[in-house]
């Protein structure tokens, strides 16, 4: 199925909730907005005529510049050989926060766990959000374009002495 | 006899018992952790903990230019560092419509097999150490160091290789080496039956893998299970068939499938022979390969300062370990605004939680090793 065609059968059956359709890029994505993401997912999985089996990716991009934090979700389809990116706007302040994909698909539990971490969003209803790479007493989210590395650990440098200059001296 | 009939004084009481294994267990394959909640020999959980490795590769990526970060993508799979290369290099030639020479992809696909090969080696012959055969882990390495010694002539390095570069391959295959890799494949190829006589049909070995841990395709889907271990489940997907890339549309090649000819269809053993069989399939792909070798550049020109224009692209490579995706984000600088790594171990890892309830801890071992997951990829 073309993408043009999914989008068309979003908007009808989601009317108002998905826009901005961009069909003349490598992959074509639409936004879609935040509350209703999972029923469009649930939606997109089942129907016949699309059958997104699989959550191929889920990660999310910082965009200060728009003041906003974007959800990206990369589905495909193992049956009808097709893919759609999904797009979620989110407000960067305030704790971001999106519900959880994983009643769809078991995938987005560790996924999610990973952009919580590195991102700092919020999934709603998510049966174990905890940091997964970094320690669970880290501060900040380091995937953010702000993001200042705080200059210790646990009493240990996260900076590195400058080791050549000290032997010029 | 129900529980309830046993009267209470008789009831033989356990107690959970909490074990770590990791994060420097010999069969964990790199730095990761499980937390192990058994009754005796039966798991009840095991919740695994990831993130030992964690380098930021993709913050890394954020402030190198596009070709300085050729390297780093090598250091996110350091068992099949040319498919991350390729990836990564694939993606940005999307979004700078960069063309790439025909000798150059012939280059990047005998180089990928090779490193597929020397990636399953690994693979197969660390399954059967931690199932506790030693011997073939030897023969495996013995082949491996040999493919070590092909990809230091080709390109210097024999881990990390740094080969494949935006527009082409760093340095060209020259005949000397094309002759070196023929003679590999005339001795490699019968060593394989030797490894299927020692180990694939090894009676001990098939009653440890077999009706273990078995994934349907449901859940390889739910999960997003890719490569081999999607493969195992009878799914019959490849990457480099189904959405094609470089000059795999012209080769000729099968797609090993899992059957269940020996237990039940996605189990340890539909995993493990598998990737015997993509062996021989990556030796047909290199023979063919070789043959067809067109002369020319092996990289095209390509601007030192790589500026793609803004755009995003989402590229999908075949790498032992499964569909690798590389998303990448250009603003039109010269540095990539974000590059995002998907690999197959990350999500191979997350199933491990389900699969191991009610299995045993010997089998535990069989489970992590036949999902052929890799720490540095998890944790990037």
């Amino acid at each position: 199925m073309e993408a043009q065609q999914i989008y068309n059968k979003l908007e009808r059956q989601f009317p108002g909730k998905v826009g901005n359709f961009r069909g003349d890029v490598f992959d074509p994505c639409l936004n879609v907005d935040a509350g209703s993401i999972v029923d469009v997912c649930r939606y997109l999985r089942d129907d016949p005529d699309t059958q997104f089996a699989v959550l191929s990716d889920l990660t999310a991009l910082d965009l200060p510049k728009e003041d906003k934090l974007q959800v990206v979700y990369h589905l495909h389809s193992y049956s009808k050989r097709h893919q759609i990116v999904l797009k979620a706007d989110l407000p960067r302040e305030d704790q971001p926060a999106i519900p959880t994909m994983e009643g769809v698909w078991k995938a987005a539990n560790w996924f999610e766990r990973e952009v919580f971490d590195l991102f700092g969003v919020m999934f709603e209803g998510h049966s174990d959000l905890r940091r997964i790479m970094l320690p669970e007493d880290w501060t900040g989210h380091p995937l953010r374009k702000d993001y200042v590395e705080q200059e210790e650990y646990d009493g240990i440098s996260t900076q590195r002495a400058p080791l050549v200059e000290k032997l010029l001296r | 006899m129900s529980e309830a009939a046993i009267p209470e004084s008789e009831v033989f009481h356990t107690e959970d018992m909490t074990i770590s294994v990791g994060p420097q267990h010999p069969s964990t394959h790199g730095v990761l952790r499980f937390v192990v909640r058994t009754d005796g020999e039966v798991i009840k959980d095991a919740i695994p903990d990831v993130g030992y490795l964690h380098r930021s590769i993709e913050k890394i990526g954020e402030k190198c230019t596009w070709h300085g970060y050729v390297p780093y993508t090598d250091r996110a799979d350091y068992l099949a560092a040319m498919f991350a290369n390729q990836g990564f290099c694939m993606a940005a030639e999307r979004l700078g419509t960069t063309e790439v020479t025909r000798r150059g992809e012939f280059c990047r696909v005998i180089a990928c097999e090779l490193n597929r090969l020397a990636s399953h080696l690994i693979s197969v012959g660390t399954f059967g150490q931690d199932i506790g055969a030693i011997t073939p882990f030897l023969h495996a390495l013995r082949e491996r160091e040999t493919i070590n010694d092909l990809m230091e002539e080709i390109c210097g390095a024999r881990l990390t290789y740094n080969y494949i570069r935006i527009g082409g391959v760093g340095y060209d295959i020259t005949p000397e080496i094309c002759a070196k890799i023929t003679a590999f494949l005339d001795h490699f190829e019968p060593t394989i039956d030797e490894y299927n006589r020692l180990l694939s049909y090894n009676k001990i070995y098939i009653e440890r893998l077999a009706n273990v841990a078995v994934i349907t395709k449901e859940e390889a889907f739910q999960y997003n299970l890719v490569g081999p271990n999607l493969r195992a489940c009878g799914v019959k997907w490849d990457i480099r068939r189904d959405i094609p890339y470089s000059v795999y549309p012209e080769l000729e090649f099968d797609i090993p499938v899992g059957t269940g000819e020996i237990g039940t269809l996605g189990d340890c053993y539909d995993r493990y022979w598998v990737r015997i069989r993509e062996l021989e399939e990556s030796c047909k792909i290199l023979r063919q390969c070789l043959k067809m070798m067109p002369k020319g550049p092996a990289i095209s020109k390509v601007a030192r300062k790589f500026k793609p224009p803004a755009g995003e692209a989402y590229v999908r490579v075949e790498a032992p370990r499964g569909d690798m995706g590389f998303y990448v984000v250009s603003d039109g600088s010269e540095y990539p605004y974000r590059v995002r790594i998907r690999t197959g171990s990350f999500t191979a890892m997350a199933i491990i939680d389900k699969l191991s309830r009610g299995i045993m801890v010997a089998d535990l071992i069989a489970l992590i090793a036949s999902l052929d997951v890799d720490a540095p990829e998890i944790d990037r």
